[in-house]
């Protein structure tokens, strides 16, 4: 069933494991995203499937072919790489029919193929243009073009748009996402944005010094982080720390310390919890909300987001703030109401 | 004032460097067998004189495949070397390196000693091939000085998105590093072709009868009446190493300003 396979692949350059007994399976067609902070690993990962590293133990499959000992220049992967590696002495064009001269297509079929995938990423009639005369969002594409023309199993994509500015960048994380549909190659992209993971991929990997953390589609990642490091590198969330006290049928109740007694459903907890855990209660900032009564605090401070704003709440008893996204709060004291079933339980980090 | 005094300075100083070197075309025109002012006139005699000498044609023939093998073999080197250096995380890269270039920091006529006993001790003849063996040693740490400083302004991803694509090491070579690389090479052939054919004392241990052109300079100096057609055989070689030098270094120039030659 599962088109890439990553098999208990570790890698060290001098110094700790790098990508660490990473396991990934990937189906075929799907878009993927690697996400992580820089130096979580998730290049190094993608440059072992292209073949440019070579793992120190474990295995990689494409297709149910082990992977290992086939050079970059056989496997069925093709890259866009971050710096996009235009060769910079061939026009667009030759550029993009490099990676057919194997092929020993006819001028004119080669000419057709070209064109067009030229087509496809939007760049119809620039295939004389010289490399240095291109835009940054057009070298992109050409690196794109040039990586799809082969009809490789899978692309690998390195931060495409790391280097487009925020405009270009949505505009073409939409384009990315409709020409993965239309070609309906297994797309890997590695990328340190959450945003862009969340909104291109149908599953995402969210990596952690040199592990997977976990693997889990867009939106259940934001709603169901699986540990801490998750929830706090995709959105924002809040943490408080809190007891399991009883499970009782499908509602599970925890003290939390100054926000009282709680209860949320039972399968919002991570599981294997027992009572009398310790625990990690999070919440995102868009469902805690200004009410009547509740726990009491001050507005510290508040971030105008245009149709909804963003406050920290000081309440007594926690250093951190409490984040509440919405709309203007009462004047003065505030008080907190938390969405029971929005609620959720992690492990605690101690 | 300052600003004029240092002006001064400059200009003695240029005067200084290239006075005595314009000297050499000068008298070469010179009609007179004396180095001495005042000039006597225009001729190109000394210049009719260099074409009918077979035996200066052999020694610029003997200079020129000196000259060429050191540069084709050290530019091949020093290719190897650079790309070795640039591209791998190689143990004792460092050293070997400051290993390469140390004999540009021993004297010549060291070299050219040792590398005479060396011969001597082997029991190889000395000839042009030893002559070429001796400039390898001088010429392949320049010839890695210009290399390397193109392979660093190279991007390595250029050569894995060409593997990627599916071409091989030796492909990868000729597609892509060879003709990126092309300026740094000529600049490399044309700057290791002049050092051999200027170099004088490794070749005057090593080439035993066969002279290369500053050896046979050297032995004209013994007969002051061809003191004249020897400056004009100067004046030549220094018009044609200036004119290669200035071409080096603008095909350098040529390709750090703009990498990106479109095709």
């Amino acid at each position: 069933m599962s088109f890439l396979s990553i098999a208990n692949v570790s890698k060290s350059f001098s110094g700790p494991p790098v990508v660490n007994d990473v396991r990934l399976e990937v189906a075929r067609g799907e878009f993927f995203a690697l996400l992580g902070p820089s130096g979580c690993g998730k290049t190094t990962l993608l440059r072992m499937i292209a073949g440019f590293e070579t793992p120190d133990s474990g295995t990689i499959a494409i297709d149910g072919e082990a992977m290992n000992a086939v050079p970059p220049n056989l496997r069925p992967t093709n890259m866009v790489f971050q710096s996009y590696a235009i060769f910079p002495h061939l026009n667009v064009f030759d550029n993009i029919a490099y990676g057919l001269r194997k092929l020993k297509l006819p001028k004119d079929q080669l000419r057709a193929r070209v064109e067009a995938i030229l087509a496809t990423v939007r760049l119809d009639g620039l295939g004389g243009r010289a490399a240095d005369q291109l835009s940054g969002g057009q070298r992109q594409r050409v690196a794109l073009a040039r990586a799809l023309v082969r009809e490789s199993k899978i692309l690998l994509l390195d931060e495409p748009l790391g280097a487009l500015d925020k405009r270009l960048r949505e505009a073409m994380q939409v384009e990315l996402r409709a020409i993965q549909r239309k070609v309906g190659i297994t797309f890997l992209l590695v990328t340190h944005d959450q945003e862009e993971a969340l909104s291109l991929s149908d599953r995402v990997a969210v990596m952690h010094q040199g592990r997977i953390l976990q693997v889990a589609d867009p939106r259940t990642l934001y709603e169901r982080p699986s540990c801490r490091e998750v929830a706090g590198f995709i959105g924002e969330m809040n943490f408080f720390h809190a007891t399991l006290r009883e499970i009782a049928g499908e509602t599970a109740t925890v003290n939390a310390g100054i926000l009282g007694i709680l209860t949320l459903p039972a399968v919002n907890l991570a599981p294997g919890m027992k009572i009398d855990d310790h625990i990690l209660l999070a919440i995102r900032p868009e469902h805690v909300r200004f009410a009547a009564s509740g726990v009491a605090g001050d507005v510290a401070a508040s971030t105008f987001l245009g149709e909804r704003s963003h406050f920290h709440v000081k309440v007594a008893g926690r250093s951190e703030p409490v984040f509440v996204s919405g709309s203007a709060p009462p004047a003065g004291a505030v008080h907190l109401e938390f969405t029971p079933e929005k609620l959720i339980g992690l492990p605690s980090d101690s | 004032m300052k600003s004029k005094t240092l002006r001064l300075y400059a200009f003695a100083y240029l005067a200084f460097l290239y006075v005595p070197v314009l000297v050499l075309p000068v008298f070469s025109f010179n009609n007179s067998q004396f180095i001495a002012f005042p000039l006597s006139g225009f001729t190109t005699r000394w210049y009719g004189a260099l074409a009918a000498d077979s035996v200066l044609r052999h020694a610029l023939s003997n200079s020129l495949t000196v000259g060429i093998v050191t540069a084709l073999l050290s530019t091949m080197l020093g290719l190897a070397a650079a790309r070795a250096v640039t591209r791998y995380r190689l143990r004792g890269a460092g050293a070997a390196l400051g290993f390469i270039s140390l004999p540009l920091f021993i004297p010549d006529i060291v070299l050219g000693l040792s590398l005479l006993m060396l011969l001597g001790a082997v029991g190889l003849p000395l000839s042009l091939a030893a002559v070429v063996l001796g400039h390898l040693l001088v010429c392949v740490p320049f010839a890695l000085t210009v290399l390397i400083a193109r392979f660093e302004g190279f991007d390595k991803n250029l050569e894995e998105a060409s593997a990627d694509l599916g071409e091989d090491g030796w492909m990868t070579f000729w597609r892509i590093t060879f003709p990126l690389m092309l300026p740094g090479i000529t600049a490399s052939l044309l700057l290791t072709f002049i050092t051999s054919f200027d170099e004088f004392l490794v070749a005057y241990f090593l080439s035993g009868t066969e002279a290369t052109l500053p050896i046979y300079i050297w032995g004209q100096l013994r007969f002051p009446e061809r003191l004249p057609m020897v400056l004009a055989l100067g004046a030549i070689i220094l018009a044609v190493s200036v004119a290669l030098v200035i071409a080096a270094e603008y095909i350098r120039n040529l390709g750090v300003k703009k990498p990106m030659v479109g095709a």
